[in-house]
């Protein structure tokens, strides 16, 4: 019987608290990027280095895309949405480690993820239009629509959740499959396969944040953006 | 093995054949679309696949749904005891 994707494998008990193998590696990646950012980050000048440059083209990348997603000043969001693209690539493209299963294959991890995201919205709506401002929003465009957009504003998180892990827990149980049905070589290709997905997935998660955090910030959803880019 | 057992594999498989039927069709709507738009106006290719990635993940949601339906009917199914 092949182990179901929904359950966790208790490595240790920390008191009454049991750590599983998922936490484990969240926090081993969370170190590794911690790590990663503090080394890079140690002696920056105005004359960049090669590894600054690089950094600051990745940086730059990020900033380019939510000011072309959000259609705002990209500051006061790029270290938590970057944040959250790098930690899900690592995340994902962890599995290329032989022995470690990607933390968002377990649908713990990415609620949590989704948390953030559904938190993060209230946060930047209301500190950019008020309380009042950011519960006006719900009554876009009629009074009639304010119980489907409650609805709307959970099953959007929802469906962000349900998306990263379905795509990437289904990667990791195709290839479990092929390995146990032909171990050399056979899997390669999916596993390949199972890289672009989780970079895409990563992209995904990431620009949905900025599109539901962007909608909550300036308003109107999309078709407002659409209208201000028309004129 | 139970009826319940054997319903509920069965279902799973429906749930993922019949599930993949509609986003499939779906996608391939929109990526000939997309094409079709880029094909046009290739300027604007980097807008149109940025639109048509996050399009494509809204259209694929509902196939995952599925999947997940038949993985819960087949590791966490509550008539199994």
């Amino acid at each position: 019987m092949m182990r179901s994707p929904l359950a966790t494998k208790t490595l240790f008990t920390l008191g009454p608290v049991p750590v599983s193998e998922t936490i484990v590696v969240t926090w081993g990646l969370m170190a590794v990027l911690a790590l990663a950012a503090w080394f890079l980050t140690r002696s920056l000048s105005a004359r960049p280095s090669r590894g600054q440059a690089a950094i600051e083209l990745v940086v730059g990348t990020i900033e380019d895309q939510i000011r072309s997603t959000m259609r705002v000043a990209p500051r006061p969001y790029v270290s938590m949405i970057g944040t959250l693209f790098l930690f899900i690539l690592t995340a994902n493209w962890s599995s290329l480690l032989p022995g470690i299963e990607p933390p968002t294959a377990h649908i713990e991890t990415d609620a949590a993820l989704g948390l953030i995201v559904f938190l993060a919205t209230i946060y930047f709506g209301v500190q950019a239009r008020g309380l009042g401002g950011y519960l006006k929003t719900f009554a876009e465009p009629t009074m009639v629509m304010i119980p489907l957009n409650l609805v709307e504003s959970i099953t959007r998180t929802f469906s962000l959740i349900v998306r990263l892990f379905g795509n990437i827990m289904s990667a990791v149980f195709i290839i479990a499959i092929m390995l146990s049905l032909a171990g050399l070589l056979v899997p390669i290709p999916l596993m390949a396969l199972d890289l672009l997905t989780g970079a895409v997935q990563a992209y995904i998660f990431t620009i949905l944040a900025a599109v539901f955090i962007g909608s909550a910030v300036s308003g109107g959803g999309t078709s407002a953006r659409e209208e201000e880019e028309a004129s | 093995m139970s009826w319940n057992e054997i319903a509920s594999i069965v279902s799973a498989a429906f749930a993922v054949s019949f599930g993949a039927l509609g986003p499939a069709l779906a996608e391939g709507r929109s990526v000939a679309a997309a094409m079709d738009a880029i094909a046009r106006q290739p300027e604007a290719a980097g807008t149109l696949s940025r639109t048509l990635f996050v399009g494509l993940a809204m259209i694929e949601t509902t196939a995952i749904y599925c999947l997940v339906v038949a993985l819960l009917l087949l590791f966490a199914n509550p008539f199994i005891h």
